[in-house]
């Protein structure tokens, strides 16, 4: 298990050199979108459209904050249950998309999608929403400002530490980690 | 009869909703820590370690523990010999409930069930609360409090078994919710288990017996054992903390039990994330 530090946007060399496990702390520009900012998003890319974000090489975070407290650019935020996006995966990584934040498993297809767009799903630690908040340095609603804390927002990160869930291999550390420490009776 | 003013309620449910957003229980940050020094798997150890520095940081700051800080949950006992002057209870807890979440900076996430649209704006922040009340005797009242999370909350279930299904039953049916579940709920959790009462019964059971502190043991024996039995069974799944593979899957397991019908054997499961943000007053 290695540590690496990443800048976004990333590119399929950045991707394929990790393996489920590894420790990366990332740097740069991430988008945040939930279910209901992913159902749109996905929605535009059918229709042709144009999408408030570049998707080449970036990394959608599953997250929805609590209001900033006055002077900071958010409050807590920590990743959200990534299997409601799983539906909605598939189709960013295909259209550029190179990574995904979030806690809990994934479906076979966006496993599946990894493999075949070189696209990594990192975890976050569910729950170390002050933590996570922290690494967040700047933070601006760039779409559907409507939704709230689901509204698609453009955040700059500093050391923002995920662990390598799904590889561009097809390895699942979920899976890894509960064959190793499970105890048959 | 002992009358309270609506307005100390109301500042009552503010300050512990406030201060539960951002300040874990000690049941649950020795619990945790013990569980550090438990955890066999390194990937599991550094996750608690964050876990950890995530409740210092949330308490020197100030700054809510999870981004999901729940829907507001209580419970509640009246004493037969207490009235609140100036306006209903129920009230008076949600008032309490919108100005904590508001001046704590708190996400509101109550919504619709089909629009999906948010009820800040309609209904009230973070409103309406769930509230369970129930008649005491005194002239006192007790409010247990906690801010329920959803991923947690989506993997709870319940089902009525046939009576022979009994402790092999129930303990099976537990570990298979916790094992459909994996990382999703955010572990290490609790696990909180209804079992006997009606359909209902169980499933509000379970979900009190996620207020019990964790170092408590239940006080009967019976149920103590078959605590300890399910906490062995949940930990040998190797889920680990936020699914990462690990020993420690769960903190504790926490039973309700109670008589029921000579047809049925009703099982609740309520899952509780680690982030157990949990606490209790008497006015
Ligand atoms: S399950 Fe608990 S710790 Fe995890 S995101 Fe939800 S509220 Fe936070």
């Amino acid at each position: 298990m290695a540590t690496y530090s990443l800048t976004t946007p990333l590119t399929s060399e950045d991707t394929k050199q990790l393996k489920a496990g590894d420790t990366v702390l990332l740097n740069g520009t991430i988008f945040t979108a939930r279910d209901a900012a992913h159902s749109r998003l996905v929605a535009l890319i059918e229709e042709g459209k144009e999408l408030p974000f570049d998707l080449e090489g970036s990394v959608i975070y599953f997250v929805g904050p609590t209001p900033p407290k006055p002077g900071d650019p958010i409050g807590s935020a920590g990743p959200t249950t990534s299997y409601r996006m799983d539906s909605f995966s598939p189709t960013m990584l295909k259209n550029g998309s190179k990574g995904m934040i979030g806690k809990g498993g994934r479906s076979q297809e966006v496993k599946d999608a990894c493999v075949a767009y070189d696209g990594i799903y990192f975890g976050a630690t569910g729950g170390a929403g002050a933590l996570l908040g922290k690494q967040i340095k700047s933070a601006e609603v760039i779409a559907y400002p409507e939704l709230g804390p689901e509204a698609v927002r453009k955040i700059t990160v500093e050391d923002f530490p995920v662990t390598v869930v799904n590889d561009t291999e097809g390895n699942d550390l979920y899976q890894m980690g509960r064959e190793q420490y499970e105890v048959k009776n | 009869m002992r009358e309270i003013e609506f307005d100390v309620v109301v500042k009552a449910v503010r300050d512990m909703i406030m201060h539960c957003g951002t300040d874990l229980p000690q049941d649950t940050y020795d619990a945790l820590e013990q569980a550090m020094e438990d955890e066999k798997s390194p990937v599991s150890k550094e996750v608690i370690r964050q876990l950890l520095e995530n409740a210092n940081i949330a308490k020197d700051e100030k700054r809510p523990l999870c981004q999901d800080t729940g829907l507001a949950v209580f419970f509640v006992n009246v004493g037969e010999e207490v009235r609140i002057n100036g306006g209903l209870l129920r009230d008076a807890i949600n008032q309490g409930t919108e100005q904590g979440y508001t001046d704590g900076f708190l996400r509101a996430s109550t919504c619709e069930p089909f629009s999906r649209l948010n009820l800040k704006d309609t209904v009230g922040y973070n409103l309406p609360a769930i509230i369970h009340f129930d008649i005491v005797k005194g002239d006192k009242i007790d409010i247990e409090y906690a801010a329920k999370g959803g991923g947690s909350e989506n993997v709870s279930r319940a089902r009525v078994f046939p009576p022979a299904a009994g402790k092999d039953g129930i303990v099976n049916y537990v570990k298979e919710v916790i094992s459909d579940a994996g990382g999703n709920p955010c572990p290490p959790i609790t696990v909180g288990v209804g079992i006997g009462g009606t359909f209902e019964k169980a499933v509000i059971s379970s979900k009190h017996a996620l207020f019990r502190d964790l170092e408590t043991t239940n006080p009967d024996p019976e149920m103590a054992e078959l605590e300890e039995r399910m906490l062995t069974e949940i930990n040998n799944l190797g889920i680990g903390a936020m699914g990462m593979g690990g020993t420690k899957t769960a903190l504790a397991v926490h039973i309700e039990a109670n008589p029921c019908h000579i047809a049925s054997l009703p099982v609740s499961v309520n899952v509780q994330c680690h982030s157990s943000r949990h606490t209790h007053i008497t006015i």
